[in-house]
């Protein structure tokens, strides 16, 4: 069953079209990697997803519910929860605070329950003796594995990671991978703008690689890496695979 | 006259009208209080509604904000003082001019004035938070006004509440400009005082008075911006959330 359908979606900026007539569908708990090159669209899409941006035309339908500027909080609510480059994190919240605030206001989940729940989270990406540290003490990529026990707290189908690596430390890119790979043996619905080649060719069920607003080619990760056909692809591994 | 400022009978003669001085310090922290409270609400809707996408409602609070900045205080009171009575009396369409009390003059002037100021100080700690922080409250589910009461206006507070205790204390020293419209307020009195005596105690004991209220807020200011600026650090462990 389609999770999301994205159909003929368009994203114009200005003079700029950022999207052009996108066609995407994604299944229930697929793992999708997107690539591409910067500026070739692949935030904007995801961020149409969770409507952070609107679309200029097109249609997004997550689980036959159309994405609306009417429904739009309700559809992020329920559906869809995103990952940030820059982890976002609640800067004047500790920690736990951080992780029990949506469920807590939004879900009305009891206080007692929301810490419980927030701390089994923490203990998965290995932070729970952190749970009463402010985001800034932490280092990156502890923000960021933070970013993701708090996508997980809001139990959405559908995370989202937009570059979720790229503003870290190389040396911190792999504890954040190895959160995201733990978390794709389950049925939650990912899809990640990223350029590690490696986390794609281990988790990813699909890979698609973005240039110029459009999706130029699909296929599972082993076939970017042995045949990919297009010349614009081969000309972007060559860059990234090295 | 420096001589005249050591001589202790007319120490004397200025604290035996110590309840006038009373009389005129309350009505100046009554102004000062309410005035506040005006500016306040003023620079909350004016600064909140600037930051909105919605142009014309930007437009309005520009106006208001450029307006009551970029005029002094005292004429601004002066036309509360001797046009506003005739305003109103063409929009109730009473027979005479509608005077003002002077409290309610006082609150006006100082509300209206440093409710600008106010205004600004909201908006640009509103637009210091980080549009990621937004994106993130989306992302979660929070609605446009709940990202606004639970992530964004608590992170704008701490930012402008060294600020806002400033223009606190610029308020108090300018509700002094009653004075010159007959407000009966501590300048007044004292200035009442001075004239009628011919000597000088009357104004020093009126610095006094206004260094008493002001002071504390300086006090205030100074705390806040250390604060502002200090990195909040780890709350203690309850024992039963170390899982």
């Amino acid at each position: 069953m389609a999770m999301i359908k994205v159909e003929k979606l368009n994203k114009v900026f200005g003079d700029l079209h950022v999207l052009k007539n996108i066609n995407l569908e994604v299944k229930e708990g697929e793992k999708l990697v997107i690539i591409g090159p910067s500026g070739s669209g692949k935030s904007t899409l995801i961020r149409c997803i969770n409507h952070l941006e609107e679309p200029t035309s097109g249609e997004i339908t997550i689980k036959d519910i159309k994405v609306t500027k009417k429904n739009k909080t309700e559809m992020a609510r329920k559906y869809s929860s995103m990952v940030f480059q820059q982890f976002n994190l609640y800067p004047n919240m500790t920690v736990l605070e951080n992780l029990t605030l949506a469920p807590i206001k939004l879900q009305k989940l009891p206080k007692e329950e929301a810490k419980k729940m927030a701390m089994e989270y923490l203990k998965r990406v290995g932070l729970s003796e952190k749970a009463n540290q402010y985001p800034q003490n932490l280092s990156g990529g502890q923000q960021q594995r933070v970013a993701i026990a708090r996508a997980l707290c809001t139990k959405q189908p559908i995370i989202l990671f937009d570059e979720p690596t790229s503003a870290l430390d190389p040396e911190m890119v792999q504890e954040v991978l190895d959160v995201m790979i733990e978390l794709s043996k389950e049925n939650i619905t990912m899809i990640c703008v990223t350029h590690e080649m490696g986390f794609a060719r281990q988790v990813a069920d699909r890979v698609i690689f973005m240039d110029d607003g459009q999706i130029i080619e699909e296929g599972v990760p082993e076939h970017f890496f042995t045949n990919p056909e297009n010349d614009r692809t081969k000309l972007f591994l060559s860059k990234i695979l090295r | 006259m420096v001589k005249g400022l050591f001589n202790i009978s007319r120490w004397e003669e200025a604290f035996a009208n110590m309840d006038t001085f009373g009389e005129g310090m309350l009505m100046t922290i009554k102004v000062a209080i309410l005035g506040l409270l005006v500016s306040l609400l003023l620079g909350i809707i004016f600064g909140v509604i600037s930051t909105t996408k919605v142009k014309i409602l930007q437009i309005i609070s520009r106006i208001y904000v450029e307006f009551f900045q970029n005029t002094p205080l005292v004429v601004q009171v002066f036309f509360y003082y001797n046009g506003l009575p005739q305003i109103l009396q063409g929009i109730l369409g009473t027979s005479r001019p509608v005077r003002l009390s002077k409290l309610l003059l006082g609150v006006i002037g100082v509300g209206f004035y440093h409710g600008a100021y106010i205004a600004e100080v909201i908006r640009t700690g509103i637009e210091a938070v980080p549009k990621g922080q937004t994106e993130a409250a989306y992302s979660q589910g929070f609605t446009k006004i709940q990202t606004m009461r639970y992530i964004i206006l608590p992170q704008t507070l701490k930012l402008i509440l060294p600020p806002l205790a400033n223009q606190a204390l610029n308020l108090v020293k300018n509700t002094s400009v009653l004075a010159l419209v007959a407000g009966g307020d501590l300048m007044y009195h004292s200035d009442n005082i001075v004239s009628n005596s011919g000597f000088l105690q009357g104004y020093i004991i009126s610095c006094v008075l206004y260094f008493i209220i002001c002071y504390p807020l300086a006090a205030l200011v100074r705390r806040l911006e250390i604060r502002s600026k200090k990195t909040p650090t780890p709350k203690k462990m309850k024992p039963m959330e170390v899982a």
